[in-house]
């Protein structure tokens, strides 16, 4: 077992970790926050995508071990108790979630995508999204939340400074 | 799927790198583990030791000058995806890579990862195959240089030893005017290419193309030159007979295509002869891509 | 009238998604029992053979590990899952064991469990486990005239069971027909693939003697009865929780080995077991769906009526009857005439066991396939008979006048059902007009750019409201809330908002003074869950009668208080007001045990109808088809939510693609299923259907029941298959191409090409 030390969501954790275990499975299990969902565990779905550093990254394929001294976000880290987000507030609008599985992996995704490209247009919105699987959707709605959502991002707006 | 269990080293330094490869017969380099990660989810690789390369610096700097174009070993899809210069001075290299994967694999996917995995469709190993390029590498045994064309051996197979890391790859220099095109065909955006084809040439005072290179990847167990298919471009001016002389060449060019659930072997082949015919239908026009 | 602004028919934007939205769902591996243990299921990597030894030793000794348990743990009998919808006696010996014992019958069969203090313990402890299998040759396709191994002693040709659907004389009217066609057409195999893996928590209490699970999703209650049932104890020692299920589309929730061997593992180790599937596993061991081959024949006359449709149609379930088998081989028998007039029908259905993973029903079951074979057989009797395919289709469809239509009974376990109410021409004209339908017919078959453009039509029918009953409780609480409780499940479709807008016009509150709690078994005497698009349906029904009897109930109480008689009041908004002035509000009411538990009985089926259209390119070089343009519309009657009801369309709508052309479960000779990754099992993406438009109606409501609407949720996976074939059909008109099975993969389409006859005439 190692000692792993890291910023989650702002606060400084600590956790003791097999080499073998994912950062994945170590935020859900070692340290509780089951926000982040497990979908597929070899890279495909994207629903374990959190925030590593300032990069959207699927956390099944990094290991725990390796998020040591670093920064990372989860959905509940861009998340609070009084109000929805800009970002959630537009998937609530658009019906852009169903069942919620996938759902945290595309607020982290969307969140990283419009923190970096507060201008991105629909095209490369898709493209980015298209690694984040869906079953109950049908992206359509996904991506007019993320759309709707930009201004949000624009003009250093206070959701960039995540 | 959970990892099967593992040591893990975090080295600070290549050498220690490449001692503890030596030391550990079952070792395993992890540079970005897009790849390698997956392999071992399905318990298809179980590594005794994974060597981290995270903390060893020096390794992720894209260099370009007069020499060249160099992409070490740690450099990411996104550092490519990122570097203006990049685009002018060697297009072909965010052209293909333009197409590896997903967003969220490209912030931790490497160079020296794709080629040391050596996957027949991916797009680093065609383009070095394509480009003629150098990779270097280190080892116990010293620093040496393999020519891509001697460095994949076959599916998932490299020409490197046991103990050796991938520090960088060399892009010799590209010309000003040259034309270039790149196409693939996946099922979806970001899939493997079932196949894909990079072509490029100069041209001389006559307007004739010299220097021709075409590459696949996708096609056979690992990424190939077209020769045959070059032999119909050297000395000639582009024409629709000439592509059509190519797109035949290409489509007899593979002795043994790949086959899966998603492409039998005769469908590969005739992918290969019209996304060769495309791409220089488009360098034709003058278009990339 | 809700004075606080009526809640049914507005888009209300969902109440679940405040938990979901920030990551606060409560989904089965959120969950944490204290002392709870992991189990991982070892798997057959053999389809079909005899098992010789399991020698679980090395496993058992490996640090972590608290046990291996085999079929020899079951004593004798290995209990068996029983089938669920309309079981049949001789289906028992297709039953599935929980685990096997003597035979393997497909890859991913359940061999042994192991118990270990982590789920990687378990997992390395499976590589540990060694299995002695004598190969027996596998069943992996249907076979034709020769025999095949035999996967059950005494069912030769493994053909397990057989349906029959007749009306009228359809030999009779073959025989003298002006035109008839036959073709063999197949769907592949392919099914739900929720974001959500399965799993299980399960938690065994010595001293109440009770077995508590985690997990439950869909139909928690029959669950609740069969794992009783198979573990002798009584059912209300049992309770199965649901919480957040991360999709069903129909293949999760239904009783799986697992749900068995988990409670049971946590019995015998009178510790809480947690198993959750991966998705490796779920690829292998989920239902499938699909996989069945028809021979169809139509029989027409020369203006293109349908005179007669005949169909011998093999289903191909994989091996073992799930709990929901029995639904798709019925619903391709009974529903392929769809909404057309088929005087004359016959089918008969045979259900052939293989060495596959069991299937069960998925999205639109039966009824996918079925509208494959038949709008594929229109478009090819109609250019035959030189009519307009929309043309045929309009002389075809049945029109209102003719509703309701009684659909043909299915031998055996007959239910009578009929088509409902539906304007079905009207609808094919507004999708028609919606994609510009004559405008764009120049295109049909040109080849602009490198590609050949097609443009198809659709018309179907979805079932839904399957009875027979749901409950629904309501209870007034102290602060002048109500509380409801459904036995519906919610999957993820927005049923928890959808009948809280239905309650809350019901009780003439905001939906705010609501609370809803649904699926497990704890909250209602008796439910029955979500399936076949019955959730707003049965449970909103169940709702309306609760809140009319608390009503009355509300008002008895008031009656005392205010010392009048119940008819002196009346109820608005949450307040009872006398005659003589006096009035109370619900809170006030606290303390007068007012409660209520509803059940709402349900025979008659209802039938959302629609019709789709396409527009579509084939590459022929690669072979790949684009999705220029998809209008989808639909009439469900009376929509609650109509975001939530988009939402759906849109979702069911892309599976449907998914299905048709990217989605395959393949198997090799041997039975070994190689699509073993979501890099092999290809789901839709953002970036592969763009342009779809759906609109939903409320042209017809149905007339079987208050609520008038029809349920809804699976109609847009239904047409796609053929469609898309009639789309690709129409586009390589020229290469003669005519597809008769899917999936319209690349590959599949560029052979269409290159196998197709050549026609000199055309260029």
């Amino acid at each position: 077992m190692t000692k792993v030390c890291f910023e989650l969501n702002g606060e400084s954790v600590t956790v003791d970790v097999e080499p073998r275990m994912t950062l994945g499975d170590c935020i859900r299990h070692g340290l509780k926050k089951t926000g982040t969902h497990i979908g597929c565990e070899h890279g495909v779905c994207g629903a374990c995508t959190v925030i590593v550093d300032g990069d959207a990254v699927r956390s099944c394929l990094m290991l725990a071990v390796q998020a040591n001294g670093r920064k990372i976000i989860t959905v509940e880290g861009l998340s609070n108790d009084q109000e929805l987000t800009p970002l959630q507030q537009a998937f609530r609008e658009h019906h852009a979630l169903q069942c919620g599985f996938c759902t945290p992996g595309f607020i982290t995704t969307a969140h990283n995508l419009l923190s970096k490209e507060p201008y991105a247009d629909e095209e490369r919105i898709r493209e980015v999204l298209s690694g984040n699987v869906c079953r109950c959707t049908g992206y359509i709605a996904i991506i007019e939340a993320v759309m709707a959502a930009r201004p949000a991002y624009q003009n250093g707006a206070r959701e960039t400074t995540r | 799927m959970k990892l099967p269990q593992f040591e893990y080293a975090s080295p600070q330094s290549l050498d220690e790198a490449i001692a503890l490869l030596s030391a550990n017969d079952g070792a395993k380099v992890l540079s970005g583990g897009q790849s390698l990660l997956p392999v071992m989810a399905f318990r298809l690789s179980h590594p005794s030791m994974l060597v981290d390369l995270q903390r060893i610096e020096g390794l992720d700097r894209i260099t370009i000058s007069d020499d060249g174009v160099r992409l070490g070993a740690r450099v990411r899809w996104c550092d490519i995806e990122a570097n203006r210069d990049l685009q002018d001075a060697h297009p072909l290299i965010p052209a293909m890579i333009s197409h590896v994967a997903h967003f969220q694999v490209r912030h931790r996917g490497t160079v020296g990862g794709s080629l040391g995995h050596a996957d027949p469709s991916a797009e680093m190993p065609g383009l070095a195959v394509v480009c003629d390029c150098d990779i270097v590498v280190r080892g116990s045994a010293g620093e040496r240089t393999i020519a891509a064309t001697d460095f994949f051996k076959g599916s998932l197979e490299t020409a490197l030893a046991h103990d050796e890391i991938i520090i960088e790859i060399r892009f010799p220099p590209w010309q000003p005017k040259r034309r270039w095109g790149f196409q693939e065909f996946a099922r979806r955006r970001g899939d493997f290419a079932i196949a894909g084809v990079a072509v490029y040439f100069d041209l001389n005072a006559d307007g004739r193309m010299i220097d021709a290179h075409v590459g696949a990847i996708g096609v056979a167990d690992a990424p190939q030159r077209l020769p045959t298919v070059e032999a119909c471009l050297n000395g000639h001016r582009m024409s629709d007979d000439v592509i059509a002389r190519a797109r035949e060449a290409a489509r007899t060019a593979i002795s043994e295509p790949l086959q899966d659930i998603h492409a039998a072997a005769d469908y590969r082949v005739a992918l290969l002869a019209t996304l060769t015919e495309r791409v220089l239908q488009n360098a034709m026009r003058g278009n990339p891509a | 009238m809700n004075e606080n602004g009526s809640f049914v028919g507005r888009p209300i934007q969902r109440v679940e998604d405040l938990r979901l939205l920030r990551g606060k769902g409560q989904y089965v591996d959120d969950i944490e029992r204290e002392g709870q243990l992991h189990a991982a299921v070892l798997r057959s990597s053999v389809a079909h053979g005899i098992i010789r030894e399991i020698d679980v030793s090395a496993a058992r000794e490996l640090h972590g590990v608290h046990a291996v348990i085999t079929a020899a743990h079951f004593g004798d009998v290995v209990p068996r899952i029983p089938v669920r919808l309309f079981p049949n006696e001789a289906m028992k010996p297709f039953h599935q064991p929980v685990m096997a014992s003597d035979k393997v019958r497909f890859v991913g069969e359940p061999i042994a469990m192991v118990i270990a203090d982590t789920p990687a313990i378990a997992e390395d402890a499976l590589e540990l486990i060694e299995v002695d299998i004598d190969q027996l040759p596998a069943v992996s396709q249907l076979a034709e005239g020769e025999s095949a191994a035999e996967l059950f002693e005494g069912c030769a040709d493994n053909r397990a069971f057989d349906y029959r659907v007749r009306r009228g004389d359809a030999a009779a009217v073959f025989a003298t027909a002006d035109y008839t066609r036959r073709e063999r057409l197949y769907v592949h195999r392919h099914t739900g693939i929720t974001m959500e893996t399965r799993g299980v928590v399960s938690e065994w209490d010595p001293v109440a003697g009770k077995m508590t699970c985690w997990g439950a999703a869909k139909v928690p209650f029959a669950n609740r009865k069969i794992l009783a049932t198979l573990m002798g104890l009584p059912e209300d020692s049992v309770e199965m929780i649901e919480g957040d299920a991360g999709g069903s589309f129909g293949v999760r929730g239904e009783f799986f080995p697992e749900d068995f061997l988990v409670p049971f593992a946590a019995k015998m180790l009178g510790r809480p077991v947690k198993w959750i599937e991966d998705r490796r596993e779920h690829l292998l061991a989920v239902s499938h769906a699909r996989d069945i081959t028809a021979d169809l024949a139509i029989a027409c006359s020369k203006d293109g009526r349908i005179l007669a449709m005949q169909a011998e149609i093999y289903v191909d379930t994989g091996a073992y009857f799930r709990t929901s088998t029995t639904i798709t081989p019925r619903n391709v028998g009974q529903f392929l005439p769809g909404p057309y007039r088929v005087p004359h029908y016959s089918a008969d259905v045979a259900v052939m066991v293989s060495n596959k993973s069991p299937s069960g029903t998925y999205r639109g079951p039966g009824r996918f396939e079925a509208d494959f074979f038949r709008e594929r057989i229109f478009d090819l009797a109609a250019k035959d008979l030189g009519i307009d395919r929309v043309e045929f289709r309009r002389r075809n469809l049945l029109s209102e006048a003719e509703l309701p239509h009684k659909i043909p009974a299915i031998q055996p376990d007959p239910v009578v059902t009929e088509l409902d109410s539906g304007a079905y021409e009207h609808v094919l004209d507004l999708c028609l007009d919606r994609i510009g339908w004559n405008e764009k017919q120049a295109l049909q078959s040109k080849l602009i750019d490198g590609r050949y453009h097609g443009l198809a039509v659709a018309c179907f029918v979805e079932g839904g409201a399957a009875g027979p009953r749901e409950n629904a409780r309501m209870v007034l609480e102290d602060d002048g809330s109500v509380s409801v409780y459904v036995g519906s499940s919610a999957v993820g479709q927005g049923v928890q908002t959808i009948l809280m807008q239905i309650a809350a016009d019901a009780l003439e509150l905001p939906m705010e003074r609501l609370r809803l709690f649904h699926g497990s078994t704890t909250y209602v005497k008796e439910g029955w869950g979500s399936y076949h698009s019955r959730s707003t349906v049965m449970g909103g029904n169940a709702i309306l009668m609760a809140a009319s009897e608390l009503i009355g109930q509300i008002k008895s109480a008031a009656a005392g208080m205010l010392q009048c008689r119940p008819d002196q009041l009346s109820y608005k908004s949450g307040v009872v007001t006398s005659e003589q002035g006096g009035s109370v509000d619900l809170a006030g009411l606290s303390g007068s045990g007012i409660a209520y538990e509803a059940t709402f009985s349900n025979t008659k089926h209802t039938y959302t109808y629609g019709s789709h259209a396409v527009h579509l390119t084939v590459d022929p070089g690669t072979g790949r088809i684009e999705i220029l343009d998809y209008v989808a519309f639909e009439d469900a009657g009376r929509i609650i939510n109509p975001l939530t009801l988009h939402g759906q369309a849109i979702g069911s709508i892309v599976q449907g693609l998914g299905g048709t052309l990217l989605e395959q479960f393949v198997y090799d000779a041997d039975g070994q299923m190689l699509s073993g990754s979501l890099a092999d099992y290809l789901v839709p993406l953002a970036t592969d259907f763009p342009k779809i438009r759906s609109e939903s109606l409320e042209l017809r409501p149905s007339p079987n029941h208050p609520l008038g609407a029809k349920g809804a949720g699976e109609g847009g996976t239904i047409p796609v298959g053929g469609l898309i074939a009639n789309a690709v059909a129409a586009a390589l008109a020229k290469h003669n191409v005519e597809p008769l099975s899917l999936p319209l993969s690349p590959d599949q389409v560029w052979r269409l090409i290159e196998n197709a006859p050549k026609n000199d005439a055309h260029a």
